[in-house]
């Protein structure tokens, strides 16, 4: 067992550099020397974040106030850091898992349990939110939100115009599920996000059943619906569908919220006359949240608590949401964000919206299973 | 006495010209069978949430040590079609490809060979070249090439040959394109070394006995090359079939090779087990055609 953790660490190690760097830093410890209070404290932190996500001066803004040296590693699906976060050894000190993919690392026991006495500012925190993320961590021991959005539909304007003659279309997952709808805007292009836990539960959603189902004959029920318009899906991707947006080689994304505002944004900046809207259907979609959690096995753990404890400071969590368009959960953070994101109904839906919103739960693997074969053979149409 | 006693010490001490034997050894171990044995090891567990997420092989509990070997991978991978249609569609897709690289790299390599010294060297050079480009850059240049906005398409459609963009990214011609142009270097390169080497006063002879340069190539230069083209088919057919990175990229969804079976299985599953028991498989399929090309060149070799 040890070689082999050994040796998987070994080939983590070259693919990150942070870890050689932090290796380098630390101090030798001469042996036999009792710790005293004087010890010189750690210098890093290792951080993992998803990409485009976090603004650009919190970094730097961290750096001067504590003169702790930040190494910022990106990544762009769940899986990704899952696989790292279960092989152990990662040498990150922060992680930031969606809530779902969080609950199960908690059960592999993954995690630092948190001293809640090293965050002041999680005081800031939304209690609605917090009580919402409990389903999943009893007692909000492990984790801090970091950012939240939702999954719906983004869509290119004036193609989706063109193709029905209204726009209002984009407020109902019919435009998605009715081949009827859907096929209209084949020749333009549809991509859907690759991630079989986020278009399965949709699916089961919009048919009325429980998103969160484990029953094997409900999920097929998904498989059918999704199978009757895969004819008209040119792609599954998850990271190259904010470009295709933006530079309009495809009209209609099943997305993230922030990408889809990102792309719009992308898409303004070039003025090559693409306009993007993002809609949550009014069936309601996915709220997702991301976590910020410490690794057991951290290395810097006093720094990765005060970054922890940055990131949920009200000025810096509304300069992070002006900049990657998420809503973050520190309430006294919004008379700091700027009045189109905060009016932003898809950034910040409104109550009557927020009621129909569900979140993802913790799948057991045969579900998982059921979720990756359906997938497959969706793509590939065998 | 002695002699003897230092005859003895020299058979037991190591030699220096072990070490030079050693060495490859030494790295075969340490890079191909200790991570091989780590991927066999895993593939004979069980899934589990933990970390690492699967069961233990060897158990010690109560002084009894149980050896726990979990067959079920294994036989999921033959009672389950997808993974059967997966690797074939690998070998498919990797030997066509294998055969387009033959079609396009044997005329350019025997040019290559015909060429004057300079030319050939800048014609080799140019051969290599493109690598020294990242991979991944030029993996995603081709998705700039052929994007439904992209520069084929808007060349096409400007020389009035098309009017609606052709729709290449995203589909199986498009992994093709990608795996012919990453690997053609591969097949390129060995052609050539055997071509370069080829004695012309064989081809003056069959012309001076009637043959056409058709039967003349066919009947001198093809067998002669033939340790070229196995070589170049190997190099380029054995990582195609692992390929995940082309066809994740420009294929469509409906380009499934086992590459994206393992990454599925290991990500998306969370399966580690299935996903060793996969890689497993696939290294033994990979292991037929390697040694058909080690034989081949211990043939060559002997018939020096």
């Amino acid at each position: 067992m040890k070689s082999q953790s050994a040796a998987v660490a070994l080939s983590l190690c070259a693919l990150l550099a942070a870890c050689g760097k932090k290796e380098q830093a630390a101090p030798p410890a001469a042996p036999g020397a009792a710790p005293t209070a004087a010890a010189p404290a750690s210098k890093d932190l290792n951080v993992y974040n998803y990409s485009d996500y976090i603004a650009e001066d919190v970094i730097p803004g961290f750096e001067a106030k504590t003169g702790v040296k930040v190494t910022y590693d990106v990544y762009d699906s769940d899986e990704v850091v899952e696989a790292k976060l279960l092989a152990g050894s990662t040498g990150y000190d922060i992680v930031v898992p969606t809530l779902n993919f969080f609950g199960r690392q908690i059960q592999a026991g993954v995690f630092l349990k948190l001293d809640k006495a090293r965050i002041p500012n999680l005081a800031n925190l939304d209690p609605a939110i917090m009580q919402r993320i409990a389903q999943q961590d009893p007692g909000n021991q492990y984790g801090v939100p970091y950012m939240s959005g939702t999954t719906g539909i983004g869509y290119n304007v004036d193609k989706v115009k063109k193709a029905f003659g209204t726009l209002d279309v984009v407020n109902s997952w019919d435009l998605v599920f009715k081949p009827e709808n859907i096929s209209k805007l084949k020749s333009c292009g549809v991509t859907l996000l690759d991630t079989p836990s986020d278009l399965i539960p949709i699916a089961l959603h919009y048919l009325g059943e429980n998103p969160n189902s484990t029953d094997p004959k409900v999920i097929d029920k998904a498989a059918a619906l999704l199978k009757s318009i895969r004819p008209y899906i040119q792609n599954f991707h998850s990271s190259q569908l904010v470009g295709a947006l933006a530079n309009g080689n495809t009209c209609l994304v099943v997305a993230w919220s922030g990408d889809v505002i990102q792309a719009r944004d992308r898409a303004e900046e070039a003025k090559n006359g693409v306009n993007i809207g993002y809609s949550i259907p009014k069936e309601g979609a996915p709220q997702w949240f991301d976590m910020l959690a410490i690794p057991k096995d951290a290395k810097n753990v006093d720094n990765a608590y005060a970054f922890i404890n940055h990131l949920l400071d009200p000025k810096v969590a509304a300069s992070n949401t002006n900049y990657i368009h998420y809503a973050n959960p520190v309430p006294s953070s919004l008379p700091d964000i700027e009045e189109d994101i905060r009016n932003d109904a898809t950034i910040y839906p409104p109550a009557e919206v927020a009621a129909k919103l569900f979140t993802y739960a913790v799948v057991p693997p045969e579900v998982d299973r059921q979720y990756t074969r359906i997938w497959t053979e969706l793509k590939t149409g065998k | 006495m002695n002699e003897d006693l230092r005859a003895a010490l020299r058979r037991w001490l190591p030699q220096p010209r072990w070490g030079v034997i050693a060495a490859p050894y030494l790295w075969l171990i340490l890079f191909f069978a200790i991570p091989f044995l780590i991927v066999l090891k895993i593939s004979f567990t069980r899934m589990a949430i933990a970390m690492p997420p699967y069961t233990p092989v060897l158990e010690y509990i109560d002084d009894a040590l149980t050896l726990r070997l979990n067959l079920a991978n294994y036989l999921k991978l033959f009672s389950d079609s997808q993974y059967v249609v997966a690797y074939l569609s690998s070998i498919k897709i990797a030997a066509i490809s294998t055969l387009l690289c033959l079609l396009i790299g044997y005329p350019m390599a025997y040019a290559i060979a015909r060429m004057g010294p300079t030319a050939r060297n800048i014609a080799l050079m140019l051969v290599v070249l493109p690598s020294w480009t990242s991979f991944l850059i030029r993996v995603y240049a081709w998705i700039g090439i052929l994007d439904g906005n992209g520069i084929l398409n808007r060349l096409l459609m400007s020389a009035g040959l098309i009017s609606e963009p052709l729709q290449i990214l995203y589909t199986p011609a498009a992994a093709y394109i990608g795996i012919v142009y990453c690997y053609l270097p591969f097949m390129i390169l060995p052609l050539y070394a055997t071509l370069v080497k080829l004695d012309q006063r064989l081809l003056e002879a069959a012309y001076d006995l009637g043959a056409r340069p058709w039967s003349a190539f066919w009947r001198i230069t093809w067998p002669l090359s033939r340790s070229g083209v196995i070589a170049g088919c190997m190099l380029v057919m054995i990582p195609a079939i692992g390929e995940f990175v082309i066809p994740e990229m420009l294929g469509g969804p409906d380009t499934l090779m086992i590459g994206r079976v393992l990454w599925s299985e290991f990500f998306n599953n969370r399966d580690w087990p299935a996903a060793s028991a996969v890689a497993t498989v696939l290294l033994l399929l990979l292991l037929v055609p390697i040694v058909i090309f080690n034989r081949q060149q211990q043939r060559q070799l002997e018939a020096r």
